[in-house]
């Protein structure tokens, strides 16, 4: 609790304190509070069959709890598994599945001139088709963590460092004051690029039906919004620019996405 | 707050949630996500003055609660033109049958499988148009296709390969093996067609059925949300006035006299619904056993009650089958893992 507290240090208390989603960390079975304690995941929305962690990880649990309740809650917006950032009112959407690199790079970004928008969830607007922030603490993963950490001068944006998780090595890091306080602050969405780390540096573009696909499939609501989700995408696909990269280093990776950045006028 | 009571009393009465406190709302809204009754809620509340963060959450629970019922309706239509080739007549059951229809039951009400009844000598062709049509078993070790067969009241169930979606064929409504045996011929004679090919039951045997999956056929888990429908259907037949006796009259051809006296009981009890005294009877002492196990919920909608779930658990399956049978039932299912 106390580290949640730390993390979240900053952040708006909900309006006259009334939250309406429950997520839910809590012993899988009774004797797990004491004996091998265990946090097993849950709240509002579950999924079966997920598998519970050890109670040293609890915050790691407690955000993905969090994570799950939007994952499957979410109605109002379209929900992209992205990462997203922002400059001079234009959005750039990161999509991508973990250890594609996405966190990294937008919290490098997010620490370099660009406003970071989330890690994780972004959320378009069914109506105008903007980009809603969702500035949740991002949760860097092993070899992400020292750069940040060298980075970052002020240590309390740092959760505590969760060795051996599920995920490997893991630390939470809460975005910039600016972008916390500019949470409720939409952007145009601008450019779209699939970042994949590991390879040599390498770039594609992508045509508007595999974009289209790539959407669907990284989104947990499309199917559930019916057809305000499929107009809203389509004509995302039809106005934004898509490309994917690879790229071997950070470094290598931030150059690309400027380059893609100035081409696009962002 | 220690039970789901706070949130009977916002359905039953929508005016009282304009009272409640702003600490309050987070259980009421995981509670009534937990009885899957969001939807039902969305839409009783949806004219109040409430606080913004409670209407957007209560909008949502529309939202979703719409978008199940136009994918119901699909499935429904699927199934429809399917069995229209064959000639199958098709009567839809619980939620698919109340959307349908429109009837108020279907209000933000969350639809599961499409559940549908038909005559027993049916089911061999309604299974195969079904598997040329794209469904296919989930469970087809000959256990699973044995036991179904054998002893249950519907075929084992279906899923469609490409859209995910599962049907339950119902050859009447409760198992074989039950202490009770609805007459299932009179609930096919008496559904009411609503266009050429598909039905639904008749009022009375509507909620005779309601009575039967709330009470006679499963542990109460999910309660709440049946015996939500039976407040909605309830208030609706009884206009007309044949209604009633003509439910005491239904309630004793299908076996189901008790149950349906304690449905009505129990609605009265939590959703304040009008009943007819005649039918519902007096009130016992294990009535408010079954009210403790419906409302047995925490502030953070988590089940409570853990000897009182067990104990309805334990009854549910003493209902369906005699006790050798559901020895040896138990031992099959624990050797199977």
């Amino acid at each position: 609790m106390e580290a949640m507290r730390r993390l979240y240090a900053g952040y708006p208390a909900p309006e006259q304190g009334l939250a309406t989603l429950t997520a839910l960390i809590d012993a899988p079975r009774a004797w797990r509070r004491w004996i091998r304690p265990q946090a097993a995941i849950d709240g509002d929305f579950t999924l079966p069959g997920a598998i519970p962690m050890a109670i040293r990880h609890g915050l790691l649990a407690m955000e993905m709890a969090m994570n799950m309740q939007v994952a499957l809650g979410e109605r109002r917006h379209l929900l992209l598994h992205a990462a997203a950032i922002e400059r001079g009112g234009k959005a750039l959407i990161l999509p991508g599945e973990s250890g594609s690199g996405k966190s990294t790079l937008a919290a490098l970004l997010g620490e370099q001139g660009w406003r970071l928008m989330s890690d994780e969830f972004v959320m378009i607007d069914l109506v105008t088709g903007l980009a809603l922030p969702f500035p949740r603490p991002i949760s860097l993963k092993n070899s992400a963590i020292p750069v940040m950490e060298a980075l970052i001068a002020d240590s309390s944006r740092f959760g505590p460092l969760l060795s051996d998780t599920p995920k490997g090595m893991l630390r939470h890091l809460r975005p910039s004051a600016r972008s916390i306080a500019a949470m409720d602050v939409p952007a145009k969405p601008a450019l779209i690029l699939f970042p994949r780390f590991g390879d040599d540096a390498a770039a594609a573009g992508i045509s508007q039906s595999e974009l289209f696909m790539r959407m669907t499939e990284g989104s947990t609501n499309y199917v559930a919004l019916g057809q305000p989700a499929f107009e809203t995408l389509i004509e995302m696909v039809r106005t934004i620019p898509a490309a994917s990269f690879s790229y071997p280093d950070t470094a290598t990776g931030l150059a690309i996405v400027e380059q893609f950045c100035a081409e696009a006028g962002l | 707050m220690n039970d789901a009571r706070v949130l009977t009393r916002a359905l039953a009465d929508p005016i009282s949630a304009i009272e409640i406190k702003p600490a309050d709302w987070p259980a009421l809204l995981s509670i009534a996500r937990a009885e899957r009754l969001d939807g039902s809620l969305g839409y009783r509340l949806a004219d109040l003055p409430l606080p913004d963060a409670v209407r957007s959450a209560l909008d949502q629970a529309r939202r979703d609660a719409e978008a199940g019922r136009v994918q119901a309706l699909w499935e429904v239509e699927m199934v429809h033109r399917a069995f229209r080739a064959s000639d199958l007549p098709l009567i839809l059951l619980k939620g698919s049958a109340f959307a349908y229809a429109g009837l108020p039951a279907a209000i933000g009400r969350q639809i599961g499988d499409l559940d549908i009844l038909l005559p027993r000598d049916s089911l061999q062709a309604a299974e195969e148009v079904l598997l040329a049509n794209g469904f296919e078993w989930v469970k087809n070790d000959d256990y699973s296709q044995g036991y179904y067969r054998q002893w249950m009241h519907e075929l084992p169930p279906l899923i469609h390969r490409d859209r995910g979606s599962a049907v339950d064929v119902h050859h009447t409504i409760l198992p074989l093996t039950a202490r009770r045996t609805p007459n299932a011929a009179a609930l096919i004679d008496a559904s009411v067609a609503l266009r050429p090919g598909i039905h639904i039951l008749s009022p009375a045997d509507m909620i005779v059925h309601a009575a039967t999956h709330l009470l006679a056929d499963g542990d109460l888990a999910g309660g709440l949300r049946n015996l939500w429908d039976i407040d909605r259907l309830l208030r609706l037949f009884s206009v007309d006035r044949d209604f009633w006796p003509a439910l005491g009259r239904r309630a004793v051809l299908h076996e189901m006299r008790e149950p349906v006296a304690l449905a009505l009981r129990l609605a009265s009890n939590i959703f304040a619904t009008p009943v007819e005294p005649r039918i519902a009877g007096h009130d016992r002492m294990r009535d408010s056993l079954f009210t403790r196990r419906l409302l047995a919920r925490d502030g953070w909608g988590r089940e409570t009650r853990p000897i009182s779930r067990l104990g309805f658990y334990v009854r549910s399956h003493w209902m369906r089958m005699p006790p050798m049978m559901l020895a040896r039932h138990l031992w099959t299912k624990a050797r199977a893992g």
